[in-house]
């Protein structure tokens, strides 16, 4: 039985007091925990920023990589390992402003893996300014003034870039998160977990008084659980037209913003991964991974005698 | 050589013939220039068949063959031309084969020194086509009129017909034979009409077979690399498509089957770097290919697999006339210096810069297990003249390569350890490393400045120790990889004359030599191969004692004679530089040396127009 502690490390926390991280951080550990997973048959890696020291809290394998680049380094790293559980997290600027274009690839793949966005609206390291996910008019305490350009909806982007598990949680529900990167981690394929989070120090509009709905005409929580409202966004049968009505639907509901924010599992289906494509082409990949097979002594004379 | 609209299948008519010639014992060297376009603007292919192995081309030719009106006069009718046609270059003596059709009277030609080899190439289709029954899908076949300019430069030059049969042949196998069935037999109507209608003297140049000296490929760079990449381990491939790398990598994709490699068509060449360096640090030989504008694009990942000591990945750069898009599907040689600084701040790197297709396989090789062993990025320095041209060279021999994979920490080694240091201080500056996935060997990579852990850090006394932990091993290198595969001297250690310079101008130097040396001046020659680690000691020693020098670069501001004053504090006497975005001649080495002894000229400038 592996405990909590196993998956702790010794490192400083520099994050802010009360900074949505600490939640995430939490979650992913005890998820880690639940599904009883070796720490040294997990690779953490993660982009540029606060959330950037996230695998130097982790025991497992971290990787912290470069602002907006996460997912390439990722991908390399899980294609080439696949005996490992990868899991990829990053900030809202990191994954959809710098790196936005490897959001959309890395989706259209399919690969087996889980990428975790802290979205908090603002860039926390940089001192406030506004991230791809502040709404279009609101102006956070450091900025000089309100956003003039619209948010992107990271929620839509996974489901149009191809991503087979699309979810949202929030870094203050720490029993949802851990509920649904769990589900995250246990699907076969690219997963997309949207954690919507508080960023003390800079964002002073979307507050945890905010997502509990204080400021309402009638107090209630601004989150609701889309599980509870009877919506489902599993694909039972990828192979029918289910497919575009379901993501339909889940485009809806990601457009929903406002006094109600809709949590939980958007769109899900199964279908072959990018590594069962490749071990389609490559038999070998069936058996083990290139990394654990000799490819060190291939025999390239038909190579040279096709050229004669 | 062979000219036509882009997309008239110069390509196969000339690597057939090629592989003619070299089935009857011949050599050849052969290099193709085309537009940025997909079909209709100018392309040519010069081949050169010799009866001793040519390592570079020459500006004149022989035997012209045009399958087009532009290929002999230009297009000095467009608004902005930009070429007068090949007419001019036939030597003396040479003879062109063009489409009779175009009704061209001898003096439209402005020559009165060569010979014309009007060709129906249309009529020979038709009648080719009919033997077949096809003579009413003639326009379906029209592009074969270049098979039968292929057929009649073989009559011409009295050639085998046989052996062209058999690399005719070879193009079209399952489904298509039939269709090298109608290929032999345009070719042989070439060959009979050229035979026929002008006699056996009519071009005094004949090819005559030789005896064998055992199985030579005909191979070009970019297929030295990918197989070099295949023999060495290498595992993983990323690419984002640019001219003239791609071809390498879809060389290896459709290899991959066979020899398990994992090839990614990434997003742009940032994910390409950065996928192959993830791949690296999961413990797998990676590589990516690219040239200039997607170096550029590299630039951040680079450092980033240096400071992270990542055991590569080992990047092929095809270098290209830029900046910018420059001359997208020119060569140039004018990365060294880019390549040597790319990304910000300081850290190690191995750039090797390979003179020809053989140097191209064993450098690529090296690389890997530069890269494992250092744990550094390797740069591999390349162009598109060396990547597109053909070369016939003995079999690459591979028993004597050896994989080094570097420090790999076992698992029995950390069995029971609970203190496994990734950047663990080592006298040589090398922390062996574990791979993702082993017990015990968990560990922490940053971009960051880290401790021996990897975990984040801003101590100036630890910035300060792996700052010199990873600079020792660039000197490391310089100090185990012997001098013989950093530079070599090519010619007599006396001769009063040196030229000095790197990666593909090796052949054109070397023939030009040769010419000067019948001129009666005796050159040698210092090719420099490693850019980083310098061999500065061994080009110190060649050059302290060297009379002239003169550097000969395909870029304007001759980079490499500035870093070898930058390493060696030797400046060069003279400079011969091309910028044209096209590779040296072997008679352009020669003239430009000439220009310098005999006209006194300091600094030279060729240009192919």
């Amino acid at each position: 039985m592996l405990e909590l502690k196993t998956y702790r490390t010794q490192v400083h926390n520099d994050w802010c007091p009360g900074c949505g991280d600490f939640g995430i951080v939490n979650a992913i550990q005890m998820t880690f925990m639940e599904m009883q997973l070796e720490p040294h048959r997990v690779a953490i890696f993660s982009g540029i920023g606060c959330s950037g020291k996230t695998p130097h809290f982790v025991n497992a394998y971290g990787f912290h990589t470069l602002h907006g680049r996460v997912l390439p380094i990722a991908t390399g790293a899980r294609l080439a390992n696949p005996g490992l559980t990868v899991v990829a997290v990053g900030g809202d600027g990191d994954g959809l402003g710098i790196g936005a274009g490897h959001f959309v690839n890395t989706g259209r793949r399919n690969l087996d893996f889980t990428y975790v966005l802290y979205d908090n609206g603002v860039y926390g390291l940089t001192k406030g300014q506004a991230s791809p996910t502040l709404p279009k008019g609101v102006k956070t305490k450091s900025m000089a003034a309100p956003a003039i350009v619209e948010r992107v909806n990271p929620i839509a982007m996974a489901i149009a870039s191809g991503y087979t598990f699309v979810a949202r949680s929030y870094a203050l529900d720490v029993r949802h998160l851990k509920q649904t990167l769990r589900a995250a981690i246990e699907h076969r394929g690219s997963a997309f977990v949207d954690v919507l989070q508080t960023c003390p120090t800079y964002n002073d509009i979307n507050t945890k008084e905010w997502y509990g709905g204080e400021d309402l005409p009638v107090k209630a929580p601004r989150l609701y659980k889309l599980e509870d409202s009877g919506y489902s966004g599993s694909v039972a049968d990828p192979s029918t037209d289910e497919v575009n009505a379901k993501k339909g639907n889940a485009l809806v509901k990601s457009f929903e913003w406002g006094d109600k924010i809709p949590i939980g599992v958007f769109f899900k289906m199964e279908v072959p991964t990018f590594e069962d494509q490749l071990a389609l082409r490559m038999p070998a990949l069936k058996d083990k991974p290139f990394v654990e097979q000799d490819i060190y002594s291939r025999d390239i004379t038909p190579l040279l005698d096709e050229l004669t | 050589m062979i000219g036509g609209p882009q997309g008239s299948g110069i390509n196969s008519v000339a690597e057939n013939f090629a592989k003619a010639c070299i089935r009857g014992g011949l050599h050849i060297f052969a290099n193709i220039e085309y537009h940025s376009n997909i079909k209709g603007e100018h392309s040519y292919y010069r081949l050169r068949v010799e009866s001793k192995a040519p390592r570079s081309h020459v500006d004149w030719v022989d035997l012209l063959v045009a399958l087009d009106r532009e290929t002999l006069f230009g297009d000095l009718n467009k608004v902005h031309p930009t070429h007068r046609g090949h007419r001019h270059e036939v030597s003396p003596g040479g003879g062109i084969i063009y489409d009779r059709s175009l009704n061209l009277t001898p003096e439209s030609f402005g020559r009165d020194d060569i010979q014309l080899f009007p060709i129906p190439y249309m009529d020979l289709l038709v009648d080719a086509l009919k033997e077949f029954g096809k003579d009413k899908e003639l326009s379906k076949y029209q592009v074969m009129v270049n098979t039968i300019a292929l057929g009649a430069s073989l009559g011409l030059a009295d050639y085998d017909f046989d052996l062209a049969t058999e690399a005719i042949r070879e193009g079209f196998t399952g489904r298509k034979a039939a269709l090298g069935d109608l290929n032999v037999s345009a070719a042989k109507h070439g060959y009979d009409y050229a035979k026929r209608s002008f006699g056996e003297d009519a071009f005094p140049i004949k090819l005559r077979k030789q005896p064998l000296t055992g199985k030579r490929m005909m191979i070009r760079g970019v297929q030295a690399v990918a197989i070099a990449k295949l023999k060495a381990g290498c595992g993983f491939q990323t690419y984002y498509p640019i001219t003239p790398a791609t071809d390498e990598s879809e060389y290896l994709e459709s290899h991959q089957k066979d020899y398990n490699m994992i090839v990614v068509q990434a997003e742009d060449e940032i994910s390409a770097i950065n996928m192959a360096t993830g791949a690296a640090h999961a413990g797998l030989r990676s590589s990516t290919s690219t040239s200039g504008p997607g170096f550029s694009l590299m630039a951040e990942g680079l450092g980033w697999a240096g400071i992270t000591e990542a055991p590569g990945p080992v990047i092929i750069l095809y270098q290209r006339a830029g900046p910018a898009t420059g001359l997208p599907t020119r060569t140039e040689q004018a990365d060294l210096r880019f390549a040597l600084h790319a990304a910000h701040g300081e850290f190690p790197r191995i750039i090797i810069a390979p003179g020809d297709v053989v140097e191209n396989y064993y450098d690529t090789f090296d690389a890997f297990n530069y890269a494992e062993h250092y744990q550094v990025p390797v740069i591999l320095l390349t162009d598109k003249f060396l990547a597109s041209t053909y070369q016939d060279v003995p079999l690459f021999n591979g028993d004597n390569l050896k994989v080094d994979r570097g420090d790999i920490v076992s698992d029995s080694d950390l069995a029971g350890a609970t203190d496994y240091r990734r950047y663990r201080w080592t006298e040589l500056g090398i922390s062996p490393r574990a791979i993702p996935g082993q017990k015990g060997g968990i560990f922490w990579t940053t971009g960051d400045e880290h401790d021996e852990y990897g975990h984040i850090t801003e101590a100036a006394d630890i910035r300060i120790k792996m700052m010199r932990k990873r600079m020792r091993k660039i000197e490391l290198a310089g100090q185990v990889i012997p001098d013989s595969k950093k530079a070599t001297l090519h010619g007599p250690s006396s001769s009063r004359i040196t030229l000095v310079g790197w990666g593909s101008s090796k052949g054109a130097i070397l023939d030009g030599m040769e010419d000067l040396k019948s001129d009666g001046i005796e050159t040698n020659f210092l090719q420099v191969r490693f850019v980083n680690p310098f061999p500065t000691d061994y080009v110190q020693q060649v050059l302290g004692s060297a009379r002239r020098k003169i550097a000969i670069e395909n870029n304007y501001s001759a980079q490499m004679a500035g870093l070898i004053r930058e390493k060696t504090g030797i400046g060069m006497d003279n400079t011969i530089v091309k910028f044209d975005g096209r590779p040296f001649s072997q008679n352009e080495i020669y003239e430009g040396v000439k220009d310098i002894i005999k006209n006194g000229m300091k600094e030279v400038t060729v240009s192919h127009a």
